[in-house]
């Protein structure tokens, strides 16, 4: 052959224009890279549409109703002078994911909670008064046996944290709109 | 090659290269097989394709994301199918970039093919040794025409269900077992649901057959080598160069000329090569005009022109099954082509009347394009900028002559003829030209002379230096 790539009379000037030539490739790969990677991001239709209102009337002291968005469950749960007053005594009682029970409500006698248990995502029961809700009287996993109080925190069993509270706000004083803050 | 040495330094390439010697293959045949060193831009156009595939093929995964096979449609009568092209159009963050780098991509694909199969028909490429390579570009070209068609369905728009209709139907010109073929490729009497599901799966799959064949396409190239312009086989190492650096840079810019091209037309001029019809649902109707994508034209061309039935004897075989026929002739002859041609001589710079037979083949291939575009029975209509090419003259709103029939029959006589007369005659009596004893001979001055040689083989050595 002609000569080796190797056997060339200015290797300075060659390296230069190698690394040059791959950095040009390298951000074309890149730049082409995230375009592909953008059109996996939700689209405007799937990210949008998971802001629910849900009326509070007929709701009884003590029951609650579950709403659903999309995929999603929300427990909307009236609690209570008892419940409240528990979830309150138990503030400073040991937890594993402390919480003071007025951070975790806008209106004491309203507990708002995104179903789903922090361990593995199974739906907690004990949103209605007829469901099973656990020793501490708030709700219970059916999957692992996570107890959570009347604030919705985990208080026995393997789920690391308290159920989640969702962004709400109340619209008037018996509807509330779930999925974004006021 | 497993047992050679590492070509690497690098502790981490070495090591994986001495457990895993795919690095080394990939070293050897880059820089150590001996390619043509006259090797002109036409070649660039078998490195071109293989981007585009995995052009196609990246983009198609992305776009498989969102797409679903599903001909149900919604409260103002619009199929899934086509609802999802349209919300990967609108609602896809880059969808419609995406979409149109893949459509787009599809006609370039199709370019870069049929500049590459023209210049193997024209420096001779498919002659012996290289037989098995060009038999494995004809799988690839027609495993490419059947995924362009699968392809094109999935829109369901008018003019996908038009195609796959049509194309279906062509099946049932098979005697005894057209109509169970035609059953089993549509999952049903009519084209619907069932066809929409199994062309996407095999629109997912085959180009991933595809990339194997065009493996194979390659270690073929690579173990009977590059032709060259001139035809004639390596005689020394004066003859040639290393892959890289000098066609990895000289592709890189062919590649870039292309690309540039490419994107010109996803950016500005996406729709121009497609049918604007598609752009609707299908409402189950066929259009009064049906035509495929440009790349099938010639091949439909030469579907549709049989419009008689041929008695031989009592044997009946109808118009219909005439054109099937041709159809899959005009691809499969292709196949025959290394044993029709029987001129030793590969290149055409040295075969005069070759050449102009394979202009002829060109122009033949444009001609029935034409005619596969325009509705049959009705006169043919030559544009403008191609009349003014072929006739010297140029008329008002086009040129009319004839019929599309006519045209039609007339130049699938001659694709036909050029492989099965004058490939085999042009070898026995025509006159070539002198061919050169080396590549190198044309440029470097007589091998004989002294001080020529001395100076010409102290360039070739220190190349970089002359270029100072």
């Amino acid at each position: 052959m002609a000569d080796t790539p190797n056997d060339v009379a200015n290797p300075d000037r060659r390296n230069f224009l190698v690394l040059s030539t791959m950095t040009m490739a390298g951000i074309g790969a890149a730049a082409g890279g995230v375009g592909l990677i953008r059109t996996m991001t939700p689209t405007r239709d799937v990210a949008g549409g998971s802001v629910i209102e849900v009326s509070l009337e007929g709701i009884s002291e003590g029951s609650g109703i579950i709403a659903t968005a999309g995929r999603k469950k929300y427990s909307i749960r009236r609690r209570t002078a008892d419940e409240i007053a528990a979830a309150v005594a138990d503030d400073d009682s040991p937890m594993r994911d402390p919480q003071p029970d007025s951070d975790r409500v806008k209106r004491p006698e309203w507990l708002v909670l995104r179903l789903q248990c922090p361990h593995l995502g199974c739906p907690p029961q004990g949103t209605t008064a007829g469901e099973k809700r656990g020793e501490f009287g708030g709700y219970f996993c059916p999957c692992h046996n996570s107890q959570f109080d009347t604030s919705g925190r985990i208080r026995k069993g393997p789920s690391p944290a308290n159920l989640p509270v969702p962004k709400y706000f109340f619209a008037s004083d018996d509807m509330i709109v779930i999925g974004k803050e006021a | 090659m497993a047992g050679s040495r590492s070509p690497f330094t690098n502790p981490f390439l070495k090591g994986f290269d001495e457990r895993l010697p795919i690095l080394r293959a990939v070293h050897y045949s880059m820089t150590k097989h001996a390619y043509p060193k006259n090797l002109n831009y036409w070649w660039n156009f078998g490195s071109i394709s293989g981007i585009m595939l995995l052009v196609m093929i990246v983009t198609g995964l992305f776009l498989a994301m969102h797409y679903k096979p599903s001909v149900q449609e919604d409260t103002y009568g619009i199929n899934q199918a086509f609802r999802s092209v349209e919300h990967i159009m609108r609602d896809v963050k880059g969808g419609m970039f995406l979409r149109y780098i893949h459509s787009v991509g599809a006609s370039f694909f199709f370019i870069a093919v049929i500049f590459h199969l023209f210049r193997s028909l024209y420096y001779g490429s498919y002659k012996a040794p290289r037989e098995l390579l060009w038999i494995l570009g004809c799988v690839i070209l027609i495993l490419m025409m059947a995924i362009a068609f699968l392809g094109y369905s999935l829109v369901w728009g008018v003019m996908s269900f038009a195609a796959a209709e049509v194309i279906t139907q062509v099946f049932t010109a098979i005697p005894v077992l057209g109509d169970d073929i035609l059953m089993l490729l549509r999952g049903g009497e009519d084209v619907d649901d069932a066809l929409l599901n199994r062309f996407f799966a095999l629109h997912f799959l085959l180009p991933f057959i595809l990339a194997g064949v065009v493996i194979l396409h390659i270690l073929t190239l690579q173990t009977v080598g590059s032709n060259n312009p001139l035809g004639v086989d390596i005689k020394s190492k004066k003859d040639t160069v290393s892959f890289h650096p000098y066609y990895t840079f000289k592709d890189i810019f062919g590649l870039s000329v292309f690309f540039t091209i490419y994107m010109a037309v996803v950016a500005w001029a996406p729709e121009r090569l497609a049918e604007a019809i598609n752009n609707q649902p299908t409402d189950y109707n066929l259009p009064s005009h049906i035509v495929p994508e440009w790349y099938l034209l010639p091949f439909y061309a030469i579907l549709k022109v049989f419009t008689w039935d041929l008695n031989i004897f009592g044997l009946v075989i109808t118009g219909k099954q005439l054109g099937a026929l041709a159809m899959g002739g005009s691809l499969g002859i292709l196949f025959l082509l290394p044993w029709l041609d029987t001129s030793p001589v590969r290149s055409a710079r040295f075969r005069p009347l070759y050449r102009m037979a394979f202009w002829g083949f060109v122009l033949t291939c444009v001609i029935l394009a034409l005619v596969g575009a325009q509705t049959s029975g009705e006169a043919f209509f030559i544009p403008t900028p191609l009349g003014r090419i072929l006739l010297g003259f140029e008329a008002e709103n086009g040129f009319v002559w004839g019929s599309t029939q006519q045209w039609g029959v007339l130049f699938m006589l001659y694709y036909f003829a050029f492989f099965i007369v004058l490939m085999p005659v042009l070898g026995l009596f025509e006159r070539t030209r002198t061919l050169p004893a080396s590549i190198s001979e044309p440029v470097l001055p007589s091998s004989q002379g002294g001080g020529a040689v001395a100076a010409a083989a102290a360039a070739a050595a220190k190349p970089m230096t002359k270029a100072d």
